[in-house]
């Protein structure tokens, strides 16, 4: 079976929730996609019908990020943070918020290379797991995510 | 925002959490979903010794999301199918937010490559001439 390209997302602490992808590219052109406001708009999409019209960011630390989607059906998001770490093209360290309610969490994304490929890490770390917890699930609520959950068939049958 | 509004504990979610991050128990919950199974019915698709697949059922019946059925005979597993519908629900979600990004990123990351390739062979061509 082919590992590399699963992408694995875990609760390793209490505060934290971990995405780890391997994709078929040196790390320096996975930092370039992930940091590069020319590039983000075409992948950083989550589920369909979004677009990201604003994507503004000042790559350095204390630098501030800035993106925004917007749905076809008329909804808007949008999430802003503060960058504490940039180390190209291995670490990158930032705040993100996505405002209101939600609690500001610690991002971390490493980028390992091995033999052409590079497997990233996002380590999402909440103020606590009463907010991590209740993020996941208020943005199944509150419909965030809703559009995009497609359970796997057992769920599906499961629920009808 | 209203954390275990249905009365899970945060211990609970974690080992639920826990037990679906792996394929394999994923697997089994889908078998399940089908109706209740023997440990042998279980580990039969999966190319899976029996005390294997009985340490993947422990994690998913510590987690709350698998049950034994009454038969003691052949003591079916089954799916408590509320605890699943909800707790997956949510790391579901993530990951299918998450695998729609990394699919884009992919073809990015192909179109970048193809990108540097050509580049690299017009530098190489100019240096001929």
């Amino acid at each position: 079976m082919k590992n590399t390209e699963t992408l694995q997302v875990t609760t390793p602490t209490e505060r934290e929730l971990v995405i780890t992808r391997s994709f078929d590219a040196p790390r320096r052109l996975v930092w370039e996609a992930w940091t590069n406001p020319k590039h983000l708009p075409h992948w950083m999409l989550g589920p369909p019908g979004w677009t990201m019209p604003r994507c503004e960011l000042d790559l350095r630390p204390g630098g501030t990020w800035h993106f925004g989607w917007h749905h076809a059906d008329g909804k808007d998001m949008e999430m802003r943070g503060t960058y504490r770490e940039v180390t190209p093209p291995e670490r990158l360290v930032s705040t993100e918020s996505w405002g209101g309610n939600w609690p500001e969490t610690l991002n971390t994304l490493v980028l390992t290379e091995e033999n052409g490929n590079t497997t990233v890490t996002l380590t999402i770390l909440y103020p606590s797991m009463e907010a991590r917890d209740a993020a996941l699930k208020s943005g199944m609520k509150e419909g965030m995510s809703l559009s995009f959950v497609r359970l796997d068939e057992h769920l599906a049958s499961m629920a009808a | 925002m209203e954390p275990n509004s249905y009365g899970l504990s945060p211990d609970h979610l974690d080992a639920t959490f826990a037990a679906l991050a792996d394929p394999t128990r994923r697997a089994i919950l889908a078998r399940l979903a089908k109706g209740e199974a023997s440990v042998n019915e279980l580990a039969e698709p999966f190319a899976m010794t029996q005390p294997a697949i009985s340490k993947h059922l422990k994690v998913l019946e510590r987690a709350g999301l698998i049950s034994r059925g009454r038969d003691a005979q052949r003591r079916p597993r089954r799916l408590e199918a509320k605890p699943l519908a909800e707790a997956s629900g949510w790391l579901e979600g993530y990951r299918q937010f998450w695998e729609g990004n990394c699919q884009r990123l992919d073809a990015l990351l192909e179109e970048l490559k193809t990108e540097e390739k050509k580049q690299h062979l017009r530098r190489k061509q100019g240096d001929r001439r």
